[in-house]
């Protein structure tokens, strides 16, 4: 038995220490906003934070994690009001949506860090998340907004 | 610390339940603050098969077609609100069962999604399906009220009348509604009264679903004891099982069961991590004395001999080899595409349930008609006896929609061969999917051109020699030729006197398929690099080279010369960059774009592309620009770096480390400019992209002098 911390709760986990933290988080906690892609931290889609940083959950044992606090998709807000979240849905960005959950996960620790970040800054910080529908367009506006209403609120 | 996973999951359960339609949605919904139908009416109307209207006002569309990305939910949620006069925001959309009755999609006839055809085959049908909806509404509220129904209008969400002031939101409608006549033959609205339909700022559906990560894929489906299957595959097309000792595999904690099926050895588990040990800890020998053993350069190898040997004739104008002869000046070159996988980020998967007497399958489901009957075979079913929910899907660009609806089929085995006794998600990996064929073929090109004295085209030779993405089909044409060789190319716009297109279909042991926007994915290329080659052979600009080859189609002339003129074509660039254009129509959909391109350490890169549609009618602005982004970007990373290589019948590429995805600092800027029309509206899901590679590779041969003849560029 393993115990996480997950979106600001302890959560027990009975499971292999070698599990990746993703297959804890969805397989067992049965939180799957977090979603698998590649299993070799190449895509990005299973991005949550550990200790406030961006991680491959398909990547980093349940024993890595320890008493550290994870946050996932399901811990930004409550509601989906997160700017960034309400940056997504103004600028349309999902299309089939499948690797957005690891996008918003990645921005989000983007401007926790840098809050008015460059181009340059963007495109160092994702990309590390592969989307095959290839929103990065409006992925990029979508930063620079949730730039916006992150000083606005 | 239990409530939240249990309010998580209670609400996956009911979002599933909701996806998937019928008695829980009512369930749901009957509980809601309503009040307007009163106790003994229905919480529903179903007011055909498309519509249904809640007694809390929301309006449910039953959408025929998948929603993988492309914005099909969106679209068809438009046609029917328009018509009906829905509150967009009380909007939402379910997947429809199985049912070809129904459900066909008018340009297939049978239930499926693929070819851009959602909004194109159902433009007339889902708004007649919102008008009928109205009109009893409308009747409705005349028979409450007591007055005539010309006195009544809608409002977004309601009835009004006017003359005495009153209002009645849909849902206090339902259930007198529910209980009057289907109207026929219900005027549709003239577009000049459309709010929706082309409108800036009608959302996507599922934007706010997907930006909370609570859009349920098949990859989230849990269902009470569910097992999750990984499955050893054979290292090679055509290997089966020889033999398998699993005994350290059932040793691995959270192993289950471990099954032989015909597609492999499936190695089944409370989770997936325990049933991917599982599967690692397996022995497997396999018999590969039937395997393919080619490598790609067999392949092409192959496609060159036959490229010297005459094929089915696809297209004959006039005298292409005695104007050859004849010319002033001649070209030929070749040109060559690789294999490539779809990789949809969600790796396939699917969830079967065997029940008493059926089956429930949770997929992202595309060709319900097919799949449907593929899975009941192999479960020994009727048809009917499975019961089909579809989920959203991550993705598919033409994947899913295998005639044998391959993982499907994999996962109803599994759950058949432990006997029905718990519900199976089988999930590949990303290994196993980027893996397991179904590839875009490779193709050889071999083209010839001649020109005349004056730098005009005289003579067009194409041979185009690839496997055929037909013939396992649905769709084969039973005459042996592949019309995805040449689609984009026999039917080339251009006007020169002698045209000569044929074609060879070599089936090299490797299985193909639909990959977004099929065979005009490389015909584009061909022919759109060839016409700039021909352009500069006789010294000509390529825009006015392919103007002068256009005056019989005024209609593709109008998105090229939007194109180039939104582009700023022929006016001065940055030193180190260059243009390049094509223009392409597929799904009858035409589409021009203009790339520009430098090179950066010695590699290309795609600044700016500036894109031109005429989809007809514009149904949604915002999704017809995202769907030009997204081809864009998906046949722009296909044109960088996309490759599938075989060596010994194996596939060396596996995951995103060597098959290589265009990532967000490759992503160009993107303008999207729509040509004007009132013609009924042709689909943008595929269109967008086979332009995108002759525009660069154009470019690149302007920027350097060296042409551009094969993808991928970069590798």
């Amino acid at each position: 038995m393993v115990t996480i911390n997950v979106n600001g709760t302890p959560r027990e986990v009975n499971a292999d220490p070698a599990m990746p933290l993703l297959w804890a988080i969805r397989d067992i906690l049965g939180m799957t906003g977090t979603k698998f892609g590649c299993g070799i931290a190449q895509c990005g889609a299973c991005t949550v934070h550990l200790d406030g940083t961006p991680i491959r959950s398909c990547s980093v044992p349940l024993s890595a994690v320890g008493d550290k606090p994870v946050v996932t998709i399901e811990g930004l807000s409550p509601d989906g009001n997160h700017p960034v979240q309400r940056a997504w849905v103004e600028q349309q960005v999902p299309q089939c949506g499948y690797c957005q959950s690891g996008q918003i996960m990645s921005a989000v620790a983007l401007l926790e860090k840098t809050p008015n970040p460059t181009d340059a800054e963007i495109d160092a910080a994702m990309s590390g998340n592969i989307c095959r529908c290839g929103t990065y367009q409006r992925i990029r506006a979508a930063i620079h907004r949730a730039a916006e209403l992150g000083r606005s609120a | 610390m239990t409530a939240t996973m249990r309010g998580v999951s209670r609400r996956d359960f009911i979002k599933i339940g909701a996806a998937v339609g019928g008695g829980l949605l009512v369930t749901v919904y009957g509980c809601g603050p309503s009040g307007g139908a009163g106790g003994d009416g229905p919480a529903t109307y179903e007011a055909n098969a498309f519509v249904r209207i809640g007694a809390d006002g929301k309006v449910t569309v039953l959408s025929k077609h998948l929603e993988m990305g492309q914005g099909s939910y969106t679209g068809l949620a438009t046609l029917v609100a328009e018509e009906l006069d829905a509150d967009w925001s009380t909007v939402e959309v379910i997947g429809a069962p199985a049912d070809v009755e129904k459900y066909k999609n008018l340009a297939f006839g049978m239930q499926g999604t693929g070819g851009s055809s959602a909004i194109a085959n159902s433009f007339e049908q889902y708004r007649q399906a919102g008008a009928a909806a109205r009109a009893v509404l409308l009747a409705a509220a005349a028979k409450e009220w007591g007055v005539p129904v010309a006195e009544l209008d809608t409002e977004p969400g309601a009835v009004v009348h006017a003359g005495s002031n009153r209002r009645a939101g849909y849902g206090t409608l339902v259930g007198v509604a529910a209980t009057m006549p289907a109207p026929a033959d219900v005027p549709l609205k003239s577009p000049a009264d459309f709010r929706l339909i082309g409108k800036a700022g009608v959302g996507r559906v599922d934007a706010r679903a997907k930006s909370m990560g609570t859009a349920t894929f098949t990859q989230d489906v849990q269902l009470p004891g569910l097992l999750t299957a990984v499955v050893a595959h054979p290292p090679r097309f055509g290997a089966t099982v020889k033999s398998v000792d699993d005994a350290k595999a059932r040793q691995v904690a959270g192993v289950v069961d471990v099954v032989r099926i015909p597609t492999g050895v499936a190695v089944l588990g409370e989770n997936f991590w325990a049933a991917r040990q599982g599967r690692d800890a397996l022995v497997v020998e396999w018999d590969e004395s039937g395997a393919n053993g080619r490598s790609t350069a067999d392949v092409f190898t192959e496609f060159r001999e036959l490229a010297g040997k005459p094929g089915l004739e696809v297209r004959k104008d006039g005298d292409a080899e005695a104007a050859l002869a004849g010319a002033a000046k001649s070209v030929e070159v070749t040109y060559e595409v690789p294999f490539l996988a779809h990789a949809s980020m969600e790796p396939l998967n699917c969830v079967v349930n065997i029940t008493p007497g059926g089956a429930e399958v949770y997929n992202g489901e595309q060709m319900h008609t097919l799949d449907q009957q593929a899975v009941a075979q192999a479960l020994g079913l009727e048809p009917a006896k499975v019961v089909l929910h579809t989920l959203y899907a991550g993705g598919s660009f033409g994947r899913r929609a295998a005639k044998t609806a391959d993982y499907m089929v994999e996962a109803a085995n599994i759950a058949k061969a432990i006997g029905g006794r718990a519900p199976v998600k089988l999930v590949w990996t990303r290994e196993d999917d980027t893996r397991a064929g179904y590839f875009r073929p490779a193709f050889h090109h071999r083209m010839r051109g001649g020109l005349d004295g004056q730098g005009k085209m005289v003579a067009w030779w194409h041979r185009a020699v690839g496997p055929s993405v037909y013939a396992n089909s649905a769709f084969a044409t039973g005459d042996g030729k592949d019309p995805a060789g040449t689609e984009g190319a026999a039917d080339h716009p251009y006007k020169v006197p002698n045209v000569y297109v044929d074609q060879h279909s070599p089936d090299v042991g490797v299985s193909v398929q639909w990959w977004r926007s099929v065979g005009h994915s490389h015909t584009a290329f061909a022919v759109e690099v060839f016409v700039d080659e021909m352009a500069r052979a006789a010294g000509r600009d390529p825009v006015e080279f392919r103007r002068s080859m256009l005056a019989d189609d005024p209609a593709r002339l109008a998105v090229l010369d939007l194109a180039a003129e939104k582009a700023g074509w022929g006016t001065p660039l940055p030193r180190g960059r260059a243009r390049g254009i094509a223009v392409h129509k597929s799904f009858n959909t035409t589409v021009a774009e203009v790339a520009e391109v430098s090179l950066v350490d010695g590699k290309p890169k795609v600044h700016r592309v500036v894109c031109a549609v005429d989809c007809g009618t514009v149904v949604n602005p915002d999704v017809v620009a995202m769907q030009m982004e997204s081809g864009i970007a998906f046949g722009l990373g296909a044109a960088l770096y996309g490759a599938i290589n075989l060596e010994g019948g194996r596939v060396v590429e596996a995951n995103f480390d060597r098959y290589r995805m265009l990532r967000l600092p490759d992503m160009p800027v993107v303008e999207v400019h729509t040509v004007p029309s009132t013609a009924a509206p042709t689909g943008v899901g595929e269109p967008g992209l086979p332009p995108i590679a002759p525009a660069v590779a154009n470019a690149l041969a302007a920027l350097t002098g060296k042409p551009v003849r094969r993808l991928p560029l970069v590798g």
